[in-house]
């Protein structure tokens, strides 16, 4: 049969007759790898633009188009040493860099004025002590409104535009009174500046918007990064699906490119990457990634499969359907849809401390106007004193208070390998107080292990890991990989739904089924845990069993022992049969445990949990967990997890080790105290700010440097989220 | 004082040039990958000059 690569699908056409296509790599770190890639890349004939970018780990390459195959250049890369796949924009990580531009646009703008009002307020201050003409008092105002008006109604978009969203949804968020602060002074600076009055408030109008932007800029850099990692790990795992494009021709495509009623081949050891149901063929399925069952399911003519779903024994024609056509699928989305229905908006602290802080600012200001008119001041006075007060009090610290630290904790939680999708996700983990964990994939690792390699001499357990390597079965590639299998035995022959065999020496090896090696009476004699797969190997008359399992994840005790010690409640809810869900909660330590849960139960279970004010922390990696995903008040999902869960899970971890979760709690812990810390400071500064601007002695000077003063000590106290947080164990 | 009249907007222009100069940049896609633009800079030998495209 043939077999081709298509590329088609992630190439696009960038100006005339020049091609382009993105694709994300593996392993480029450093300068070097950089002028590798593109030297290498170059030399190819008819390539006109080969560029790595080593923020996002990818390459851009653009060729005259119908000359090259792209294809060619993943070979190319993979001759320098790199591994390449294509990549696809996805349209949430678009939106995310369009916005991140935009913001820095915007701060772009907003700096800029800030300085040139600064050159201008500068003489005006110190003009205001010496000799200043008034007229030239007024020319500089002018020429500071000039540059000021324009710059905010520019950069004071993202402010602007958020409070009125949230006006007009009847409720009130952080940016109301950033926008009105703003509003007021410069409205208040024009009227004074006509009357030629002694102050004006340019100055720090546009500084306010300045620093409140650099706040934002970091926190939407820090996600668009987070995306773009999250982009090239979906990339890296190169869904692919072996389609039909003749009766007997085949071609690699995308999943992307595969529709319903295209028919896809499937073959053992493969991880089906559709939807859909058996036409031809009969084989062992592992479908753990989606009911957290680990025993296989048979699969014939008619049988439903699911993305996700592993491939063992046959190999199987596939008919891919529409999504919902699934029945387990569409029972799974129902729930989801529904318990993302029923998902309280979560308010985020800032959104919490401005609900509360708005009013109280407001009111302060009213009561400072109407303070001053009963005193026997003017109204015109009155007014410009309680203006003053809004802009001293104008939320800049806070603002800042809370994006800053989640900039910082997002890139060390990113550091010690957890990704955040969603951004108040911080706050919601640090306030988890129980925890339920799925047990296969997320307690176990997803790979299987060789449980009693230890009880085998080392000849024969290297010499079954190469016999091994020359089959496709899920259990025999464990087995290679146990035993650092290289190179593989000459001359061996798969028997499907058997096993192996190879002559070595003029001896019979085999690796399979106990009754293909003649092994069953060491099997049936054996005292052998429920939950493996037994293999049997024979050499000769030499015969061995191995048996080969899902391992616990290598730290999940410690994990547990950590969780324990910070009195977090622990619980494992699992699709599994009882006997392998209680012995993994046996060796585990946990008392609490349920086996065979379905979807619906978990959700129930994560609900009674609820009701009696516990804040759940779900992990889980199955699409059976998907829905219970939605219903927790924060969840978890290793990278290895079904795409939906993925998709639902508040938070990613990658790697073998569960240590993340724990890292995870723990740096969120420290950034909400940081958080709370920071209003708290933000507070404080107002509490001594406010009496001097109600007293109405402030001066732009006064207000300036207050600002800048105050965001500053916001900004070096969240700092102090990057110290490295404790060991966890 | 009539120095004011050369100087208020020799400074704003200045001012102007750096603000589009920066846009510039942005739009150039100068900020899109910071980390590698830092290495550039130090970088041994140049990659080979490439074709650019030419623009009718």
């Amino acid at each position: 049969m043939h077999v081709s690569r298509d590329f088609s699908h992630y190439v696009r056409a960038a100006g005339e007759g020049v091609q382009h296509i993105d694709l994300a790599v593996e392993g480029v770190h450093c300068a070097g790898c950089m002028a590798k890639i593109e030297r290498g890349l170059s030399a190819i004939p008819d390539v006109t633009l080969a560029r790595v970018n080593l923020t996002d780990r990818r390459v851009a390459l653009e060729w005259k188009a119908g000359t090259l195959d792209p294809g060619r250049f993943i070979d190319r890369l993979e001759e320098l040493g790199y591994k390449a796949y294509p990549y696809e924009t996805e349209s949430a990580e678009a939106t995310e860099v369009a916005e991140s531009r935009f913001l820095l646009r915007c701060l772009g703008v907003a700096a800029f004025a800030t300085m040139n009002v600064m050159m201008l307020s500068i003489p005006v201050w110190s003009g205001n002590v010496s000799d200043m003409l008034p007229e030239q008092r007024d020319f500089f105002h002018w020429l500071s409104a000039l540059i000021a008006l324009p710059a905010a109604a520019y950069a004071g978009q993202p402010f602007f535009r958020s409070a009125w969203r949230a006006l007009s949804n009847k409720t009130t968020n952080m940016d109301v009174p950033i926008s009105i602060g703003v509003i007021l002074a410069l409205g208040m600076s024009v009227v004074e500046t006509i009357h030629h009055a002694e102050h004006a408030y340019f100055d720090a109008a546009i500084m306010l918007l300045t620093f409140l932007l650099v706040g934002r800029f970091l926190d939407q850099n820090m996600r668009r990064r987070t995306r773009a990692v999250a982009g090239n790990l979906a990339a890296l795992k190169a869904e692919t699906a072996a389609k039909f494009v003749g009766p007997d021709e085949i071609s690699q495509v995308p999943v992307a490119a595969i529709h319903p009623g295209d028919i896809v081949l499937l073959r053992p050891g493969e991880r089906c990457a559709v939807d859909g149901t058996v036409i031809e063929g009969r084989s062992e399925i592992d479908q753990s990634l989606i009911t957290g069952e680990t025993l296989y399911v048979t699969a014939g003519q008619g049988t439903p499969v699911y993305a996700g779903s592993m491939n063992i024994s046959g190999t199987l024609r596939v008919r891919v359907s529409a999504a919902s056509e699934a029945t387990l699928l569409a029972e799974i989305t129902r729930l989801l849809d529904n318990a993302l229905q029923a998902r309280s908006r979560y308010m985020r602290l800032a959104d919490r401390a401005s609900r509360l802080y708005a009013p109280v600012v407001h009111a302060t200001a009213l009561i400072t106007i109407l303070g001053w008119v009963i005193a026997g001041a003017s109204w015109h006075d009155a007014i410009v004193t309680g203006v003053a007060v809004l802009i001293i009090t104008c939320p800049c610290a806070l603002g800042l208070a809370i994006p800053t630290v989640q900039t910082i904790a997002s890139g060390a939680m990113f550091k010690s390998g957890v990704l955040l999708n969603s951004g108040d996700a911080i706050e919601r983990l640090a306030e988890a107080d129980h925890v339920i964990f799925d047990k296969t994939g997320t307690l176990t690792l997803p790979d299987l292990e060789v449980t009693n390699a230890g009880d085998i001499p080392a000849d024969i357990f290297d010499l079954a890991g190469r016999l091994a390597l020359s089959s496709h079965h899920p259990v025999a590639a464990a087995v290679a990989q146990a035993a650092g299998a290289k190179s593989p035995v000459m001359g061996a022959i798969e028997e499907a739904g058997q096993g192996v065999r190879a002559t070595l020496d003029g001896v019979d090896i085999r690796l399979g089924r106990p009754s293909f090696c003649g092994a069953e009476a060491l099997v049936s004699g054996a005292d052998l845990d429920p939950e493996a797969s037994i293999v049997a190997f024979s050499k000769g008359t030499e015969k061995f069993i191995l048996s080969v399992r899902q391992g616990l994840r290598p730290d999940a005790r410690a994990v547990i022992a950590a969780l324990k010690a910070r009195n977090i409640g622990i619980e494992i809810l699992s699709g599994d049969r009882e006997p392998a869900v209680k012995a993994a909660a046996h060796v585990l330590g946990i008392p609490e445990w349920r086996a065979g849960v379905t979807p619906a139960d978990k959700i129930a279970r994560i609900e009674e949990l609820k009701q009696r004010g516990a804040k759940v922390l779900m992990v889980g990696d199955g699409m059976n967990d998907a829905p219970s995903l939605a219903a927790a008040h924060v969840s978890m999902s290793p990278i290895s997890a079904a795409h939906l869960s993925q998709a639902t899970a508040d938070l990613v971890f990658l790697g073998r080790p569960l240590a993340p979760v724990v890292a995870a709690i723990d740096a969120s812990r420290k950034a909400l105290h940081l958080m709370r810390q920071n209003l708290w400071l933000a507070i404080g500064y107002n509490v001594l700010a406010v009496p001097v601007a109600i007293s109405g002695v402030v001066t732009p000077l006064i207000a300036a440097a207050a600002m800048s003063g105050s965001s500053i000590l916001v900004m070096l106290n969240s700092l102090r989220a990057r110290n490295r947080a404790r060991e966890i164990v | 004082m009539e120095i004011l009249v050369i100087l208020v907007p020799l400074a704003l222009m200045l001012g102007g040039a750096g603000l589009a100069a920066f846009l510039w940049s942005l739009r150039s896609g100068q900020y899109d990958d910071l980390d590698g633009a830092a290495w550039r800079a130090i970088a041994d030998d140049e990659p080979q000059p490439q074709e650019v495209p030419v623009k009718r």
